[in-house]
Parts: structure tokens; sequence; C-alpha cells
């Protein structure tokens, strides 16, 4: 058994070293009835590397990779180009294999690097102070709409969600909320050039505690935060801004810029990789740093050791579960830190000037992929304004379509009807996100198979 | 037992001429390997990037036309209308080489299982076997988009399936909730289970009992979820006290969490009674599965009475910690609340197929296959689950079989306990007279010298060369000291760690003052907590410039 150190001499030593006769002695405590005699039935036996990586890769060639067709999906999750530094510093054994810090003379690596990526987070999104991570956007969300809560002290529990905020954020926020007794306000989204900036201000009255926006949002649009901040703040709520796309923030302003009070999102476009979904990374920041002891998750600090050196350190931890227990701000414990380590190397690596010229690249193809998409017959484009992602009214159902583009070897994008199962009128919508790794010949083959479908 | 340092030198060693440990000052600051090492903001710059970008997308040039590098994402072409970000945003960037080492000297500024034993108490801080990261790097798994059209990501539905029916099989539960992120999200999970269960029933309960030496996750998750806590007493060996536990028992009763193996490192022998009586009271069960590696293959939790537990990925089934996560926690249920789990799901059916169930799907789909519609109390994160998880969890499952899988359990139980008999003559182990141990030994700090603490010792083996275990944790122990060596570690390695920490906890009961500052070979002497809790400085800010001759690097050191 290969992860297996100990032989079975060493096992016999072992058991008279601590009085027992055989390993049962020492599942005494067991009851017998519960104990099983052998092995689980069912399973097969211990396997060797070669066999398992066998079995895996099978696996593995059953799904379509994004790289070996052209690709256009988005709804959340975004391929982009990772550099191969990033996944060898990621392996890196002090970094793969340590816990949460909490030694912190032995855990500087680890800490400084949550330090300089909260000092990234805050900057990208335009705030005072950003936490150690969260799990990933959507949850990142709800502990938002929580935050917000706390800040309102329970005083005000409606909360006024963005129809064109992602519907699994939102259905995640509708779930936390049933047991926190919070009144969450929604609306599907309504296919405009715009977003319904107006319809939104109009639903924010005394009673809500925060406004939840996204940014561009679930179709592709920008919404006009600093008038929704506006209006929020006039009725005494928060806005909360959600981001799913960061390379976004290269291109167009920062939420905290903007107004928005909480600014969260998905980090997942800046190192980590599409993955099915997970693992991603939950990003978190306040725009005032008077919000910072309401924050949940864990908050890295610069302090100085014995010797008065600069060193890092995890701190206001009375927030947190293990000191606070139930009265903590979260039950949140271990975070993404693997994956903000990806993210920082990652944004390191294109500093201001690459993520700028990586924003450029993605909204440059995807203005063209906009025009030579509109221009197929059939087809017309939504949004007035976009990054790198936008809707296509595609005239049949985008569903059927996905799938009989897939046919032809083209993962086309995310059907709005995918999306939102119930709502009526969104089944002709079609989500196509454009990247840096989306090629003109990638466009050109999404435009001739939409005019073969569209026929 | 063996020689702790083969090589046979000790700091303060005398060396004819010096001493080793305290040569002359260095202008870096640094120390040979010992490198200090500034922040990316102040040796990277906003003009510097490491990453090209080859806006043909080719590698053939020749007679190709490059498209121009855009100008600005607000020039006239742009449809980002009035929305353009235009101010500086201030992300440093560096090249690849000085990336490459910023992060590698930082790296080395940090203990890891890579580089030895990580005793941490119901952490289980294992060896990760990298077979698990190969596959998971597989583009077949590393590069699916969550929303791909299923009949594209059929080998991605099957890793998830393959993994739950382990996982059923190992626990012998009904059903499985695959998506909560880590073990807290696992908690949260069960008891929003239980909680749509009663609702369900039209039974509003409002209290959940919790032993004082759970982890601090459990209350905070029931409280989350709109539970009132109270503790469930313990008996003088540390369990649950039955008789206590069934006189509190009654309607208001939701259900109780309870760690098992507990975080005393003892199994709880009451366990089926308890559940008996908690599903008699109308109740249901939480196992907090933190602690499964104990007994993984040995013992499955369904046979306990047990409704919902969360596994926690990345401590049994051997995922990389990574730092603080991520984590993955999938939540095994047993008959009466698998209809309440979140979506989205995987199940596969009689023909094989393995089928993804959403929002949509799930009435239609609960009722064509198993004859009742599902009630799911909703939705908990975006997309499937920890994926990245998954594909490590199963690799590492496929590699040890059932058989391997006991054999875990048994060592990491052997190992547990062998650290606790050669250390309970030197120090307290409070339970150690009630039975042999799980997969963990506790120690308190009972007998150190005045003004000695649990910390001191812990950063005292930190100068051994060593990850402290757990510290003041469970709270029902004086000075807390909870280590768990896990199965991966070598008797020779266990004989070293037991001979450091045999010094370290004799010289806290000596009264050895000198523990008070330690460590003393970290690459940090001891943080100032306090401070930065007073004064929190949480993000970077540039300098004010200063006078000449206090730079950033004779500021901060080494540079």
């Amino acid at each position: 058994m290969r992860y297996l150190p100990l032989s079975d001499g060493d096992r016999a030593e072992m058991l008279a070293k601590v009085g027992a006769k055989s390993i049962d002695d020492l599942f005494v405590d067991v009851p017998q009835e519960a104990r099983l005699s052998g092995l689980v039935e069912g399973l097969p036996t211990h396997a060797s590397e070669m066999a398992v990586e066998k079995h895996m890769r099978a696996l593995s060639k059953k799904n379509l990779a994004a790289a070996d067709a052209p690709f256009f999906l988005g709804a959340g999750a975004y391929r982009h180009h990772v550099p191969a530094s990033v996944d060898h510093i990621i392996q890196r054994g002090e970094f793969l294999t340590a816990y949460t810090p909490y030694q912190p003379e032995i855990a500087q690596g680890t800490l400084q690097m949550l330090f300089e990526f909260q000092s990234q987070v805050a900057r990208l999104y335009g705030c005072a102070v950003a936490n150690a991570s969260m799990y990933d956007g959507s949850t990142a969300c709800w502990e938002a709409v929580a935050m917000a809560s706390r800040i309102a002290r329970g005083k005000k529990k409606k909360v006024v969600l963005s129809g064109a905020l992602h519907p699994h954020y939102a259905e995640v926020v509708r779930t936390m909320a049933k047991f926190t007794e919070d009144e969450i306000a929604g609306a599907p989204p309504s296919l405009t050039p715009r977003p319904d900036d107006d319809g939104l201000i109009a639903r924010i009255d005394e009673e809500t505690s925060c406004v939840v926006v996204q940014y561009p949002d679930i179709l592709g649009r920008i919404p006009d935060l600093k008038r929704i901040a506006e209006a929020a703040h006039d009725k005494g709520a928060l806005l909360i801004a959600v981001n799913t796309e960061p390379v976004a923030l290269g291109a167009i302003e920062a939420p905290g810029n903007l107004g928005a009070d909480i600014v969260v999102g998905e980090g997942q476009s800046i190192g980590v990789g599409l993955q099915f979904g997970g693992p991603y990374l939950g990003l978190f920041a306040v725009k005032d740093e008077k919000h910072v002891r309401m924050m949940p998750g864990r908050l890295c600090g610069e302090t100085v050791d014995a010797e008065g050196k600069r060193g890092y350190v995890l701190t206001l931890s009375t927030r947190e579960q293990h000191i606070r227990r139930e009265k903590a701000t979260s039950n949140i414990c271990t975070n993404s830190g693997l994956c903000a380590l990806a993210f920082s190397v990652h944004m390191t690596l294109l500093g201001e000037k690459g993520l700028r010229a990586l924003a450029a690249e993605n909204h440059r193809l995807a203005c063209i992929a906009a025009d030579r998409l509109s221009a197929v017959p059939g087809v017309t484009l939504l949004n007035a304004h976009f990054f790198n992602e936008f809707t296509l009214k595609v005239g049949r159902d985008a569903r059927a379509l996905v799938r009989d583009l897939v046919e032809k070897g083209i993962l086309a994008g995310v059907s709005l009807g995918r999306l939102y199962p119930d709502s009526e009128g969104l089944d002709d919508a079609l989500l196509v996100a454009v990247t840096e790794t989306t090629s003109e010949e990638d466009i050109d083959a999404l435009c001739g198979a939409l005019k073969e479908a569209l026929k | 037992m063996s020689n702790p340092n083969a090589s046979g030198w000790k700091p303060g060693t005398p060396v004819e001429g010096h001493n080793a440990m305290s040569g002359p000052d260095t202008t870096t600051g640094n120390r040979a390997l010992m490198l200090e090492e500034p922040l990316i903001f102040e040796i990277g710059d906003t003009e510097t990037t490491g990453v090209d970008f080859a806006f043909a997308g080719k590698l053939d040039l020749a007679g190709v036309e490059q498209p121009k590098m855009p100008t600005s994402a607000s020039d006239t072409t742009s449809r980002l209308g009035d929305f353009a970000r235009d101010g500086a945003i201030g992300l440093p960037g560096l090249t690849e080489p000085e990336t490459v080492r910023h992060y590698t000297r930082l790296s080395r500024q940090n203990y890891a299982i890579d580089l030895g034993l990580f005793p941490l108490g119901s952490c289980t801080m294992k060896h990760n076997p990298r077979l698990n990261e190969k596959v998971a790097r597989m583009p077949g798994f590393a590069d699916v988009h969550p929303l791909q059209p299923t009949s594209t990501v059929r080998g991605a539905l099957e890793v998830i399936n393959e993994l739950a029916f382990w996982l059923l099989k190992l626990t012998g539960m009904h059903g499985v909730a695959m998506s909560p992120k880590a073990g807290a999200h696992g908690e949260l999970c069960g008891i929003l289970c239980i909680r749509a269960a009663l609702e369900a029933r039209g039974d509003a309960r409002e209290v959940i009992l919790v032993p004082e030496s759970a982890h601090g996750t459990n209350p905070a998750t029931a409280a989350f979820a709109g539970y009132k806590i109270e503790d469930i007493p313990a008996n003088a060996d540390g369990r649950v006290d039955l008789d206590a536990l069934k006189s509190r028992l009654g309607p208001d009763v939701a259900g109780v969490m309870i760690t098992n193996p507990s975080t005393l490192g003892l199994f709880e022998r009451d366990m089926k009674a308890i559940s008996d009586a908690v599903h008699e009271a109308g109740g249901f069960v939480y196992c907090d599965g933190a602690n499964f590696n104990a007994i993984v293959g040995k013992v499955r939790p369904g046979d306990l009475g047990v409704d919902a537990m969360h596994i926690n990925l990345h401590k049994t089934f051997s995922t990389p910690h990574g730092g603080g996560g991520p984590g993955s926690g999938p939540v095994v249920l047993s008959e009466a609340l698998s209809p309440f789990a979140p979506l989205p799901y995987t199940a596969r059916t009689a023909d094989g197929v393995v089928h993804l169930v959403e929002e949509e799907s799930a009435d239609s789909f609960a009722e064509e296959h198993f004859g009742k519609r599902m009630q799911s109390f909703g939705r908990m994160t975006a997309f499937h689950g920890q994926m990245g998880m998954f594909t490590r969890a199963l690799t590492y499952i496929l590699s040890h079989g059932a058989d391997g899988l006991k054999q875990v359990a048994e060592d990491a139980v052997l190992n547990a306990n062998y650290v606790l008999r050669s250390l309970e003559d030197v120090l307290d182990a409070p339970f150690a007279h009630s039975g042999p141990c799980m997969h963990e030994a506790l120690f308190g700090d009972k007998g150190f010298a005045d003004g000695l603490s649990t910390l001191d010792l812990a950063k005292a083996l930190i100068d051994e060369g060593y990850h402290p275990m757990t510290m003041y944790f469970p709270l029902v122990v004086h000075g807390a000291m909870l280590v768990e060596p896990t199965e991966t570690e070598s008797k020779a390695g266990l004989d070293q760690f037991i001979a450091a920490f045999r010094s370290v906890a004799e010289r806290a009961k000596a009264g050895d003052e000198s523990m008070k500052a330690a460590p003393y070979y970290a690459p940090r002497r001891r943080l100032d907590e306090t401070q930065a809790a007073r004064k929190p400085v949480l993000a970077y800010e540039e300098a004010v410039p200063e006078a000449s001759g206090t730079g950033m690097a004779a500021k901060y050191g080494g540079g």
C-alpha cells in the first residue's frame, strides 16, 4: 500500500508498546454490532497507480474539453488562458500541503500571499478591504446579504435582488433567506437592451436592507451602478455589487468607485480555470473600513514580530466561529486559499498593464463576435452595451439549438432556458461569451453553424 | 528509540572560532537560505507585465496580418458605453522569472506536510498523493464548463456518481448531497435538510443540542439556520451523558450535532442508543464527520442511526488543504432526509445513465425514477460542487480500495495510540484512563511550571521542526493539545516526533523560561497579534516617502 509507511513489523512493535494484542483492541469502544467484521461489501480492493490513472483517464475522455471545440460558454464561469507558471507555483508542496495559517511564524508564505491577494482584490474592486476569500461567487453573494442584514440589525428585512442577478446566485440567496427570515424581492430578467435600472430603483424602500446588482449582469449588460447606489443610499439601504467576470474590471469602472458598499464576486477567471464548476474563488470586499468587523471569513493583517520585523497574521478572529461559536458572523472555516494563490499569481503576472490589455482583447473579440453573429439571418443582438458576453435572440428554442450545435462540434453558449427553466419568454435567448482564448476562426465557425441551423 | 538527529549537530554546539547560529549581520537581512521577501507592491509596478498577448492567436506570423493591439478600452469602437475605467487601478506586475522567484521565496516560509509531520488534531493532515493532482488536471476534468450540455460531460457526471457510490457504501447511508463546498457548508446542508424535513411534517422545533467539545462550526451553523443552541452534558469519560441527554429531549428539540469519533479522540460508545433516543423524541441526528478517518472502512455511520453526516474530502480522502482550502463537504443522508437534499444532484438510473438533476427536472425525475417527489430545500452554490476535489478523492479511494481504507483507519488509530502511550508519562492525558483513543491523542497543560503555557510548548515545538498540534481545543480540557499524526507517518518519524515532544514537555514542566520567547529559528519570532487586531492593516498602502536612509528595505529588512 504505497501511501502507508508502517510495516507489519512496525505494527506489531507498536501494538506491544500500547499494550494491545491486536488492532481490534484499539476499537473496543466501537460496539460489536457496529463493527464490520470484514471489508465493506461490494467495493473493489486497492489498485496500482497505473490502473487508477487509466480508469480516470477513460472517464476524462468521456468529456468534451473546452479546448477541443469552438467554445462560447460563460454565465458565471469563463475560460481564460492561465500562464503555466501559475500551476507550477500552486503545486509547490509548501503551498499545496499547508494548512490554514494558525501558526504564523511558520506560515508567512501563505499569510503574505493572502495579504497581497486581499490588497489586489481591494484595488480591483475599488474597495478599502477584501477578505482572504470565500467558497465561490454565489456563497459570497449570500454572505454579503447576511452581512447587510447584520448592519441593519435585523430592523430591515427586505432584500431587493436585481432581476438580472445570476439565477443560481439568486437561488442560493433565496434558499438561505428562508432560514434567516429575510424577505427576498426578485424578478425574472426582462429582455431589454439596457438593464431595467428604473424598475429596480422603484422596488427599493425604507424597509430595504440591501440591493443586489450584478455588474455586468447575467445578460452581459452593464447597469448604472452609480444611480442605483444613490437611490439605495437615499433609502438607507446598502448596495451589494456582484461581479462574475473580474477581467471586466480591467475595462469598466470598479463597483466600489461607483458607490457600492459591498462588492463580491467570482474570481475563477483569473488563475483558477473552469473545473466543471469548482473549486472556485469567492471574492468579498467592503468599500468602507468601518464595516470590517461585520465581515465574514478570514482576514490577514500586518503586524511585527518580537524583533520588530514585519510579518502577517490572521486577525479580527473574534468575528469567527472558532472563537464566537453561535455568535459568529459566519460559520465559514475552510475557504479557497489555494485558488486565492492562483488568482494572486496570475494577477501578479498580468499587473495593471496586462489586465488592461487582457480586458481590451476580450472586448475587441467580443465586438467582432457580436457584429458577425448578429449579421446571421434570424439572429439579433440584445445588448446596448457589453464587455465580453452578450445575449442573442435566435428566433427558436435556444436550448435545443445548443444541443444541435454540439452535434457539429461547437459549444455555442448558454441558453437562457437552461438558466431559467420556469420563466416564460426567455427560450429564444442565447448567452455568448468571448475571451482571449476565442479565435476569429471559432467565431466564424459559430456563425456558419448558426446560419445552417437557423435556415 | 532511534537517534532523533542523525547529523549529531545542534544549535549551540561549540564550533571552533565562532558560534554557528549567531554570525555577523548581513546587508540584506537574509541568512543564506532564509530569504526575506518584499511585497509585490514594493517590487512590481503597473507598467510591467509577465504575460505576452499573441493577439492573432496564431504562431504562424509570416505573411499574416496582425490585428493591432487595442489602444484603450474606451476607444470609439467600444461597446462599454459610459462605463469605461479610466483611473489607475494600482495593480503591480512582475515578469515571469520575478514572479516565480517571489512565490518560491514565500513558499519557503511555510511549513507543510511535504516537509514533515503536521499533527493538527481534527484536521487530518495526511500525505496528499500526487496522482490526485495529475488526474485533476486531465483536460476532461480541468477544462470543462459547468453548464456544458450534459452529453459533453458524461465522464464528469460519472466521477460524481462513482464517488457518491463509494461514499454511500462506506457510510451505509441512503443519499448524498455532493455540492457543499467545505465541512461547514456541509454542516449547513445537513441542518437545513433536518429543518426542511421537520417543516414538511409541520413540526416547528427550535433547539439543537451540541456538546461543548464540538467544533465551533457546529453551533455557528445551527445558529445560522435559526436554531437555539443548548449544551449536551458530558460524563467523566468525556463522552455524551446519555441519561442527561434523554432527559433533555422533547418536542422542542430538532436534533443533536455530535462529532464521532469526538474531538477528544474518543468513540461515542452509546451512539446507537443516542440516535434511538433522539429518533424516539422526534428529532434527527447530525454527525460531524470531520474525524471519519478513524473509522473509514471499519464502521458505517448508517448502522449507528445517523441521519446526516458531512465528509471532509480534504481530510479523510486526502485532497490538499492548500493553506486553507478549497475543501469539499459532501453530506450523506438517511432515507428520511434524502428527499430534502439541495440541487443540483446527480443520479444513476436503472439503465446505467448518469443524470444531472437541476431545478427544472427535479420533481419529474424523482417521480419517474424513485416514485416520489423531491422536496429539496433549495440550492447551496452556483454549480455542482468541488469537482476538482471529487476527482482527487475518487483517485485516492480507488488507489486504496476497501482493504486499503480499512488499513488507513487502523494505522491512523495505531499511530495516535502510540503517541498517547509514549507521552502519557510526561504529559497529562485526561482521558487516557478511559481506554484507547481513536485517531488523535489529547493532552492538557496540568503540571506545567507557573507562567508556561500550551502556547509556549507549541512555539518550542516549532523550533524542533514541527508544526504544532491543535491548541486550546477542545475547550473542555485546560490548555488542550490535540495530536493527530495520521496514518501516513512512519514509526521512525513518530519516534523522532515523540522525542521532540517529550523534550519540550519536560522543559515546560521544569520551568524553562526560554520557551516564552520561542520560536527562535522560524522565519519570524512571535508575532504581535494584539497590535494586528487593535490597529488593523488589511491592505497595502503606498508608504509616504521618508527621509533618505530609511528606504523600504532598511525599514522592513531584506529586499
